[in-house]
């Protein structure tokens, strides 16, 4: 078992389109208030599925919202 | 906490109160005598019957107290459910085996049927036990 190494700038990016809350937006993904939270704060990496419905609602490309390190550089 | 997570809770405290209770009255029966002379059969099918009422009657509870709540299930619902029950399925699995093996080497049926009791308890306590940690902390990532 590993901690997933995504993380995500939905709280930035909530804020940013007219502080739009948790539950607002969880409802317009189709998942829990509670799974939402446990997204933004990196406890859950959500499905490719639910990734681009995320995107979808603030109208930005995948890589705006999700963030992964870039291996090849620690391979090296 | 989600209506599956409250499930989970149900579903442990439930099953935890009814071993406690068929231990309690196999025990208290056995007062210095061998647990293979203990009549133990009828307090088994009480509790298991009892803790699928109990189950029953406090989810209906649930749901008449959290009417207004959603009750949406979701990937990370059904993913914790996943694992919580893959947990649950191997003592399962573990206690067919074990009474299997103990029936071949002629043990009283007193230990077979409770040793599959006790891998029932355990395959519930322990998928619940898991579903609970997996909300709480962090849903594993393979």
């Amino acid at each position: 078992m590993k901690p997933t190494r995504v993380t995500n700038s939905i709280r930035a990016l909530r804020f940013a389109n007219g502080e739009m809350t948790q539950a607002d937006l969880s409802t317009r993904i189709g998942v829990t208030r509670q799974t939402l939270i446990a997204i933004e704060q990196g406890r859950y990496s959500p499905s490719l599925e639910t990734a681009f419905r995320i995107a979808h609602v603030f109208k930005v490309p995948l890589e705006d919202v999700f963030h992964y390190p870039d291996t090849s550089e620690e391979n090296r | 906490m989600t209506h599956q997570e409250k499930r989970a809770w149900i579903m442990l405290v439930v099953s935890a109160a009814a071993y406690a209770a068929y231990a309690a009255v196999v025990l208290s029966r056995a007062g210095g005598h061998p647990l293979t002379r203990v009549p133990y059969a009828a307090a088994l099918l009480w509790t298991v019957g009892a803790s699928i009422a109990a189950t029953v009657v406090a989810e209906t509870a649930l749901g008449i107290v959290n009417r207004g709540e959603s009750r949406l299930t979701d990937e990370r619902d059904r993913l914790i459910g996943a694992l919580g029950d893959r947990v649950g399925s191997s003592f399962v699995v573990i206690g067919a085996v074990a009474a299997m093996l103990m029936a071949m080497a002629g043990w009283d049926r007193f230990w077979i049927a409770n040793v599959i009791y006790l891998c029932f308890f355990l395959s519930a306590i322990l998928g619940s036990v898991a579903k609970v940690i997996a909300y709480r902390k962090n849903v594993p990532q393979w």
